[in-house]
């Protein structure tokens, strides 16, 4: 039976009583409880079941290392699965269910797997689901997905908000048990700002549990007083709630602090995620006990001694009324002790150790508790809880001397330092022979960008277990954190800690130590991930000798508790195995997040509308009210064409197209680059960036270019219209302007730092629209103002003038083959002059049109497009671009490239025209075949599709591809297979569709 | 995650405002070169485990471009200094001398 | 001439703090050797500031003058007022090597103020702003979230933003979400510790 006891409960209120339910069960417990303490309380002792065998299971922690009481909390959208039921603070309404069973907790179908677990073996996942591989998509990933997996997929969005904060410290705690305050207090008190972070509600760790004074007073005593102490120092800030989650290179690091996760109905983000730089970091994270490796150590009601002695002291739960208490070491009498002094029967302590403990094991002597050293537990019996427990020698394989009645087990092997967050960033680990633990090594820390050690373990987590040790070290340790900062610390004494001398542990890694095979099958290391001894020594007699190999093999330390309990026990069971020492057989590596954090934290405010940046154009508002159907180029939004009430899309573009190439149409241009390049060296510096000439340019010109990246490769194109003497602004594509933009910065100051030029990016500068068709001039001379005539502007010139009211810089280009002008306006009057363009051009008929028509009108031009013809891979000679290759020049980015042999290769694919036989629109990507098969069978190519579109002005379907030798075999037909099943008939032809002589945008 | 100090605006930069840029050092090969050279120039990229050079670009900040010598092992920073330089000027290969002893800069090894 | 517009039109939202979108302010960026006499006069004389050092901003009256590389000046002034100073400020220039442009309406320029303006920024920018290390008079360019931002403190509680006039939109509602009521932090405000323990 377990119950809530008279005695004890330091964390709760029993004036408060609070109301949740478990699996629909209404329950109740007390405000300070934890989920795992009020159920303890109501006697549920069953909380969840096991990941492979599906086994009963119970809590056997108290805090963050918890294997087993993992929940679903929540409803709905509120709903998150995997929940310690150790770290949930209880709040009124509180829901939680029980996962990895089905039908139900006490009946479950997979529980048979337990049954069948000699044919689930160590390494059974590994071979069975190697092959074959058809069987995943149809009966592995189906059956397993049901069967197996720890919780469920939240079914809703998250309805919770989550933010991230950037903190700078000179000295971050970690941890605030007596070592983290003490640090905390002795880093502060040399000025250093300190930062302490403790994961759960409460400051003080363990040691008000444990027992003990700190300069004559109680452990609680001296936790109250510092953390007030502190709390008055404006150079300390304390967050508890507040995960210390990983610590990363040169001192980042990141807390986890859940805001609400205890108060649901506060309001506020749920979690918050600080992004911490620190100078030296303090890691105070304790110490974890190890369970003993017994047979049915799995058992609910089976549980770690300092665990039992935490819901005893902090929340009055007693979990057994009649406990067997098994030990190594002198700690566990502490549990003995308080459940004796409790009014709980303590029926045995069996030590491990054949002369046993030191003064802890008089006092419980004294107390009348029997003790029986040199035993060991032989076997837990029981099913949802423990029955019974047979007792044996230590030493022995497991002849069960007696049997003893029981409810429930504390257990102790000694203790592990937390040495995760010392390890994340690289910390090493030396063994530390007696106490049988892995503890940093004060030689090998992480290190800093200053080349030293930047993480400082203190206390418990540094290996030292007793309280006076603890304070010592964690003063020191905050001392040496403020120094490394570059504060001189305060002479001071640490605080004196007194507490019963102990015994020193014997080390145990199975119980009893010779335990026969069908015991050590029973014996846990790993609960949650159902990993036992016999796994690991089958693992061994495999040839997994490797702990990082046994780890995947046998899933020992990967489930979601990262092996916090098994990690140790699993190390000695694997060098016990191969006949080494643990120190030989080493530790896996820790990596970060220290427990679980949530997606919503990692995302913070990036969900939703600002999940990540959309830029947005002057007219982009306008587009919006106007049928845009949007397409993203880069961050920008831009309309892929505009649809009207019940037209489809395909419709929308040709009529887009038809209309600018009759009419007018405009388009919102304002996402090309626009970059001014100005200075002495100016020209120069556009010669070696463009593949062509940009320096003879004259003012009031503009000229076509293309740039390659120094691997000879085209970056990007666009138009360069010269201002003046020492000015030029550099036109880009939409999705190149930063890109160019850095382009241009890298090689300005890092390779010719000599050469006078600036670059500035005025591409926000300015709203750009395209005035493109037949009536292009007329609507512009509508608005009125400057002399747009073909005398006063010839094709590629630009002028500075005023249209209408607006100050307007018009270059006269095409990437359409028509009369077209491209306006620039101040970017606030953007709006306003499209649509004094739209009121004027409605007698002409005007349009917008969107990317698709402009595509469709650049490709029956045979204009390339950088991402379709282009990518990476091709330079300017395959696209037909020769002429726009300066032979002049000694030298341009991309030149040198452009002479290795694989360049000049007559073989390259070259650019061409292709025209379907029957008019259809060929497959974009298609290959065009070759004759016979390469080396892995698959059909020879000679060729690919780079841009199809159906063209509204010739009514058929055109396309341009790279095709071997393409420009040789005018008139050739080449065969190009659909992913329709189809194969589409095209003939090579001149990529130049529409208006070969360029008559229409030069009138 | 680095944090870099930024020998231009004097700002020590998170890494999340700075752009890698690759090995430092470089000697660019233009027409005329040999296609060994130029292949080296363009593809050939020491990777040590200790001492390196590297470029940065302090993208998300004063957008100037610096060199970082720093240890890709311990990630000791010895120095960040000008990009405007085509070797380590001597007070940083003095610097890393002093934290590393016997190691030399490529053209003297 | 046609009304010009700012991206969000003074669009503003009241959380922890007070976020406002400016409206239009004059911006110019001028490049070039900030020894040179001739940079420095075209710089003091168009904002009526003095120069500042690096990573400062100098305020003065309408105008200010920031510091925004070693060869890089973001000259503040009236909207109205910003091509005519561009002129002035190169005929000041002469032959001198140096480029200034007015870029006022490539950008956005937002205020962020009251007790918690500090936090807001701290959600967002990866930079020190407890007061010890940042504080009015200092400049900074930085990430905000995703995209590029400058700041500034004008006084101990408010805070200039300028970023570009694209993503005004998503800036607004980056410190709007860092604004939310029930999301103070409490570090920088009151006594540190203050918002800690039960
Ligand atoms: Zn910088």
């Amino acid at each position: 039976m377990s119950t809530r006891i008279a005695a004890h409960g330091r964390l709760i209120d029993r004036a408060k009583s609070v109301g949740f339910t478990f699996n629909g069960k209404p329950m109740r417990g007390y405000a300070g409880d934890t989920l795992a303490s009020a159920l303890l309380a109501g006697d549920q002792m069953v909380m969840g079941r096991s990941y492979k065998y599906h086994r009963p299971r119970g809590a056997v922690a108290s805090g963050a290392e918890e294997p087993n009481a993992l929940m679903g909390l929540g409803e709905g959208a509120k709903f998150e699965p995997n929940q310690r039921a150790t770290t949930t603070e209880l709040f009124e309404g509180l829901t939680a269910r029980s996962q990895n069973h089905w039908p139900g907790l006490e009946f479950d179908v997979g529980a048979v797997n337990g049954r069948l677990s000699r044919f689930l073996p160590a390494g059974f996942y590994y071979k069975m689901f190697i092959h074959p591989r058809a069987f995943w998509k149809h009966v592995y990933e189906p059956v397993i997905r049901q069967a197996a997996g720890l919780g469920r997929v939240p079914g809703g969005r998250d309805a919770d908000t989550y933010e991230h904060f950037h903190c700078f410290t000179d000295v971050l705690v970690i941890g605030g048990g007596v070592a983290g305050l003490q640090a905390a207090r002795s880093a502060a008190a040399s000025g250093a700002s300190v930062l302490v972070l403790e994961q759960s509600a409460h400051w003080g760790g363990r040691a008000p549990v444990d027992g003990g004074t700190v300069d004559g007073a109680g452990a609680d005593d001296f936790v109250r007083e510092t953390v007030a102490e502190l709390e008055a120092m404006p150079n300390v800030t304390l967050r508890n709630r507040c995960m210390g989650a990983g610590v990363y290179d040169h001192g980042y690091a990141l807390g986890y602090e859940r805001l609400t996760d205890h108060a649901p109905r506060a309001g506020g983000p749920r979690h918050r995620l600080w992004r911490i730089r620190a100078r030296r970091i303090v890691t105070a994270t304790g110490a974890i006990e190890r369970p003993l490796a017994f047979a049915g150590n799995d058992v609910p009601g089976v549980m770690l001694a300092s665990a039992m002695r935490d819901y005893l002291v902090n929340w009055a739960v007693a979990p057994g009324r009649r406990v067997i208490v098994a030990t190594n070491n002198d700690d566990a009498y502490r549990t003995a002790i308080t459940l004796k002094t409790s009014g709980i029967d303590v029926l045995r302590i069996l030590d491990a150790r054949s002369s046993g403990g030191g003064a802890l094991m008089q006092e419980a002597r004294a107390l009348g508790i029997r003790i029986d050293c040199g035993r060991a537990i032989g076997r837990v019996s029981g099913g949802k809880r423990v029955r019974s427990v047979a007792v044996c020698a230590q030493e022995g394989t497991g002849g069960a001397l007696e049997e003893v009645e029981c409810d429930a087990v504390a257990m102790s092997g000694g203790w592990s330092p937390v040495v995760h967050l010392w390890s994340h960033c690289g910390g090493k680990l030396i063994w530390d022979e007696a106490r049988a633990h892995f503890r940093p090594d004060p030689e090998r820390p992480p290190r800093g960008a200053d080349g030293e050690g930047f993480v400082i373990p203190a206390g418990a987590a540094n290996g030292e277990l007793a309280l006076n040790g603890i304070l010592g070290d964690a003063d020191e340790a905050g001392k040496t954190a403020a120094r490394g900062a570059g504060f001189k610390p305060a002479r001071s004494k640490a605080p004196r800690g007194e507490t019963v001398e102990e015994a020193p542990l014997q080390p145990v890694w199975l119980m009893p130590r010779h335990a026969d095979a069908h015991l050590r099958a029973k014996a846990w290391l790993d609960y949650q991930n159902d990993v036992k001894v016999s796994d690991v020594r089958l693992a061994a007699q495999e040839g997994y000798h490797s702990v990082e190999h046994t780890k995947r093999y046998t899933t020992l330390g990967m489930a979601t508790d990262q092996g916090k309990l098994s990690n140790i026990n699993g190390l000695a069971t694997l060098a016990d195995a191969i006949g080494s020492e643990i120190p030989q057989v080493g530790t896996t590596t820790f990596r970060p997040p220290y427990t679980p954090i949530s997606m919503g934290a990692i995302a913070g405010e990036a969900r939703g509308a600002i999940f990540q940046p959309v830029r947005r154009t002057p007219m982009h508002g306008w587009h919006e009210a106007n049928g845009a159907d949007w397409e993203p180029v880069g961050q920008w939004r831009r309309p892929y064409t505009y649809l009207r009430d019940g037209e489809s899309q395909h419709d929308a573009v040709m009529r887009e197209v038809r209309n600018t190439r009759q009419a007018v149409g405009l388009l919102d241009a304002s996402t090309l680059g626009k970059l001014l390049v100005k200075g002495p060296d100016a020209g120069r510096f556009l010669d070696m960036l463009y593949t062509n000439m940009m320096s003879t340019l004259k003012p009031g010109k503009c000229r076509y270019g293309l740039m390659c990246s120094e691997n000879g490769f085209l970056i990007d194109d666009g138009v360069v219209a010269r201002i003046d003497e020492h000015t030029f602004l550099c036109h880009t594509t939409t999705g190149g302007a930063e890109r160019i933009h850095a382009h241009m910065e890298e090689w300005l100051q890092t390779e010719w730092w000599d050469w006078q030029v600036h670059v500035a990016n005025l591409t926000e500068q300015f709203a750009q629209v395209a005035v493109v068709g037949p009536d292009a001039r007329k609507l512009l001379e509508r608005l009125g103002g400057m002399d747009l005539s073909a005398g006063a502007m010839a094709f590629m010139e630009w002028r500075d003038g005023r249209i209408a009211e607006f100050d307007a810089r018009v270059y006269r280009i095409s990437f359409s083959g028509e009369l077209s002008f491209e306006v620039a306006v101040p970017a606030s009057q953007g709006l306003a002059f499209w649509e004094a363009l739209m009121d004027a051009g409605r007698e002409f008929g005007v349009m917008p049109y969107g990317t698709e028509a402009l595509h469709v009108m650049r490709a029956e031009k045979g204009f390339i497009m950088i991402g379709d013809e282009t990518d990476g891979t091709v330079i300017p000679q395959d696209l037909g671009l020769g002429w726009a290759i300066s032979k002049k020049k000694e030298d341009y980015l991309g030149k040198r490239a452009q002479a290795r042999p694989h360049m000049t290769d007559p073989t390259r694919w070259k650019l061409v025209g292709l025209e379907t036989v029957d008019g259809a629109v060929l497959p974009d990507g298609a290959y065009a075949l070759a004759e016979g098969v390469n080396a892995n069978g698959q059909r020879n190519v000679q060729g690919r599709v780079t841009s199809t579109y159906m063209s509204p002005t010739l009514g058929r379907g055109i396309a341009m591809g790279l095709v071997l030798n393409g420009p040789d075999r005018m008139g050739e037909v080449l065969e190009f297979p659909g992913t329709d099943g189809k194969t589409y008939q095209a003939r090579i032809v001149d990529q130049v569709f529409y208006d070969k002589d360029g008559e229409k945008q030069n009138v | 995650m680095l944090i870099l100090h930024c020998p231009n605006c004097g700002v020590d930069a998170d890494e999340t405002e700075l752009a890698p840029g690759g090995q430092a050092h470089l000697k660019r090969f233009g027409p005329g070169s040999s296609d060994e050279d130029f292949h080296d120039y363009l593809f050939a990229r020491e990777n040590p485990r200790g001492v390196h050079f590297e470029r940065w670009r302090h993208a998300h900040g004063c957008g100037k471009w610096f060199h970082a010598a720093r240890d890709t092992a311990t990630l000791e920073v010895f120095a960040t200094y000008s990009a405007q330089t085509t070797e380590p000027p001597q007070a940083v290969l003095d610097a890393i001398a002093a934290r590393r002893p016997g190691w030399t800069w490529r053209h003297e090894s | 001439m046609s009304e010009p517009v700012s991206a969000l039109k003074g669009a503003s939202f009241d959380g922890l703090a007070h976020v406002e979108e400016c409206g239009l302010q004059g911006m110019i960026t001028l490049r070039g050797a900030l020894s040179a006499r001739a940079v420095q006069k075209a710089a003091t004389v168009a904002s009526g500031a003095s120069l500042p050092d690096a990573n400062r901003a100098n305020m003065a009256g309408e105008g200010g003058l920031c510091w925004m590389s070693p060869d890089e000046l973001l000259i503040l002034c009236p909207y109205p007022r910003a091509a005519e100073t561009v002129e002035t400020m190169r005929k000041t220039l002469g032959k001198t090597h140096a480029l200034a442009v007015n870029v006022s309406d490539a950008r956005a320029m937002f205020r962020v103020s009251g007790g918690a303006a500090r936090e807001v920024l701290a959600k967002l920018c990866p930079v020190d702003l407890s007061p010890a290390a940042f504080g009015p008079g200092q400049f900074r360019r930085t990430r905000m979230a995703q995209i590029a931002a400058a700041i500034w403190m004008e006084d101990d509680e408010s805070f200039g933003i300028v970023c570009f006039r694209s993503v005004a939109e998503y800036a607004f509602n980056l410190l709007k979400a860092a604004a939310q009521p029930g999301s103070a932090v409490g570090v920088f405000a009151a006594r540190p510790g203050a918002i800690s323990g039960d």
